[in-house]
């Protein structure tokens, strides 16, 4: 049996890098949800929370319309960059990161709000920035909820398909991520490579979701 | 000095009642007391001087600074109002070592010096030994210092103090009040002290406010206040005076005396300006203030009978509690004297008594 074992490889790595941008914007979005009174608050937070409610083909279109050749968001990075962003890998990470995305803002909202306000008070008091209070006080009393996030946002990436095929397509060797190359095994009639990659996929994901599951659970008073 | 005068409007939400804060107040240097029931607005108003929480209205004046005017559209940020505050849980960032703690309070200031003043406080409060350790290896004297050191390290223009003494043992209580009367001494910090307990503010007020449903009942030294408290309210919260029922049934300015009549009983009290015949009002005694003795014949003047109900031995003296709720302390040579008594009259002092 001969595996191509270049889209788990690619998995990998698009998860990795869309963890760390969505946990990125993330955490910003959470900020802002969990400690600032602005106008349109609750649209921001509706809308953040939407892509886990949309059929993920939706999402993609939205992708696709935005980002695509002819938009001005996709000329500027074909500007930037030299060359398109749909249908590259790089767009597998936009899919991945906006399939995680609200998970982040979901969890690390909850996580900031259940840090006590007395300490993030007490920082205040003594003098802190804002910026200082959440880098040094709200995030590290925090750490081990996000820390999860972090993983379960990984876990997430990982398994995205219907934004990744609609944005990134089925490149092989390009943009088959393990996700997509598994429909593909399973449409081309081969077994072997799909059970394979299923088998490999759900011990990373199960050992994942270990990893975050003991995050949460010693959770020190 | 501060000048506090505020309001702030809580409307009823289903879990609570509405709520409504209105105090004014001035202090200064020295420590002022903020005393009341849980639920009065104490916390609440050193939440406003901290910029926790903003007033509706009024003006919160630290020396020469506004920290909060409602009219001119000024509220200080916390970050800006140098006010030393210490929580009543200490609110020590627990994934920090005593040392960073107390280095966090101080980030702006150049590092040599920040160290110095860190080693300086640490030494002054007594923390060598543990200030490589995190709030939760501490102990509760030990937290409690490091708290008051973190809230003075910034050398703040005022100190806050949120009910300190709260879940201390009685020796630790007594170390937090001699070292704040250190502190009062060493840093000149004016503070403005949270608190239920009476003692506390006897131990350590020079100015006390009372306060009771978001507002300021009484203020003046703790000894003023007990000694005339301005009404039944006040004597109430203090919770140190037998308060009777009386009905004042005569009132003679020339001989500044009266009579007011208690069930069945009369006493002679002093004249009491601003009350009429006739009215009804709440006699306050303090308990120390009445003496017993053992019933002879018919009661004399200014005695009257009562039933012993209840004896309750203290450290420094005997409560003996009596039929219609009157109190007496007593030193325990005097009850040993006087503790077969059969039956006992309660004598009221003419002088000392104060009608509400």
């Amino acid at each position: 049996m001969q595996i191509d074992w270049f889209p788990l490889w690619l998995s990998l790595r698009v998860a990795g890098i869309a963890t760390l941008l969505s946990l990125l914007l993330g955490l910003w979005l959470a900020y802002l949800l969990a400690n600032r009174k602005f106008r349109g608050k609750e649209i921001l937070n509706s809308s953040v929370t939407l892509p886990l409610v949309l059929p993920p083909t939706v999402l993609g279109y939205y992708l696709l319309v935005l980002l695509g050749r002819e938009s001005p968001l996709g000329q500027l990075y074909e500007w930037v960059f030299g060359t398109p962003l749909v249908f590259t890998w790089q767009a597998a990470v936009v899919a991945a990161m906006l399939h995680a995305t609200p998970l982040v803002v979901i969890s690390a909202r909850a996580a900031l709000e259940s840090v006590d306000h007395c300490y993030e008070r007490a920082a205040r008091n003594l003098g802190a920035s804002e910026w200082r209070v959440f880098w040094r006080v709200s995030l590290p009393l925090a750490r081990r909820s996000i820390l999860a996030v972090m993983v379960l946002a990984f876990a997430r990436s990982l398994g995205d398909f219907g934004i990744t095929i609609m944005i990134a397509g089925n490149i092989p060797n390009r943009t088959q991520t393990v996700a997509v190359a598994i429909y593909d095994a399973v449409e081309a009639g081969n077994g072997d490579v799909a059970r394979m990659l299923v088998l490999v996929i759900s011990v990373l994901a199960v050992s994942i979701l270990y990893v975050a599951n003991r995050l949460l659970a010693r959770q020190p008073a | 000095m501060i000048h506090v005068r505020i309001r702030k409007q809580f409307p009823p939400r289903p879990d609570a009642a509405a709520f409504s804060l209105d105090v004014e107040f001035k202090a200064s240097c020295g420590v002022t007391v903020l005393f009341g029931p849980s639920g009065a607005g104490k916390t609440l108003t050193l939440d406003c001087i901290a910029g926790f929480t903003a007033p509706d209205a009024g003006r919160i004046m630290l020396d020469d600074e506004i920290l909060f005017d409602a009219q001119a559209g000024v509220c200080l940020p916390p970050q800006a109002r140098r006010c030393g505050y210490v929580f009543q849980n200490y609110a020590l960032f627990p994934h920090m070592t005593l040392r960073q703690n107390l280095a966090f309070a101080i980030q702006r200031k150049p590092r040599l010096e920040r160290h110095r003043r860190v080693n300086e406080m640490i030494e002054r409060f007594r923390l060598t030994d543990v200030a490589g350790r995190k709030p939760h290896e501490l102990s509760g004297g030990q937290k409690q210092r490091c708290s008051i050191a973190r809230a003075l390290i910034g050398s703040p223009r005022l100190l806050l103090l949120d009910e300190p003494a709260r879940g201390l043992d009685a020796p630790l209580r007594a170390e937090l009040y001699e070292l704040l009367r250190q502190v009062q001494a060493e840093f000149q910090t004016p503070i403005l002290l949270v608190t239920h307990d009476l003692d506390e503010s006897f131990e350590l007020g020079e100015e006390m406010l009372i306060m009771r449903s978001g507002r300021v009942v009484q203020s003046g030294s703790p000894k003023a206040i007990a000694d005339r408290p301005a009404s039944v309210e006040v004597a109430r919260l203090l919770g140190i005076f037998n308060l009777l029922p009386v009905e004042i049934v005569q009132l003679n300015p020339q001989e500044n005396s009266s009579r007011l009549r208690l069930g069945e009983f009369d006493l002679t009290g002093p004249y009491f300006p601003g009350h009429m015949l006739g009215d009804r009002v709440w006699l306050c005694v303090r308990p120390d203030a009445l003496t017993v003795s053992a019933r002879d014949g018919s009661p004399g003047a200014n005695q009257i009978p009562a039933q012993l109900q209840r004896v309750v031995e203290m450290p420094h003296s005997v409560r003996l509690e009596f039929s219609g709720g009157i109190r007496v302390e007593v030193p325990p040579s005097q009850f040993e004297a006087q503790k077969h008594n059969r039956e006992w009259v309660i004598s009221f002092p003419q002088e000392g008594l104060r009608v509400l």
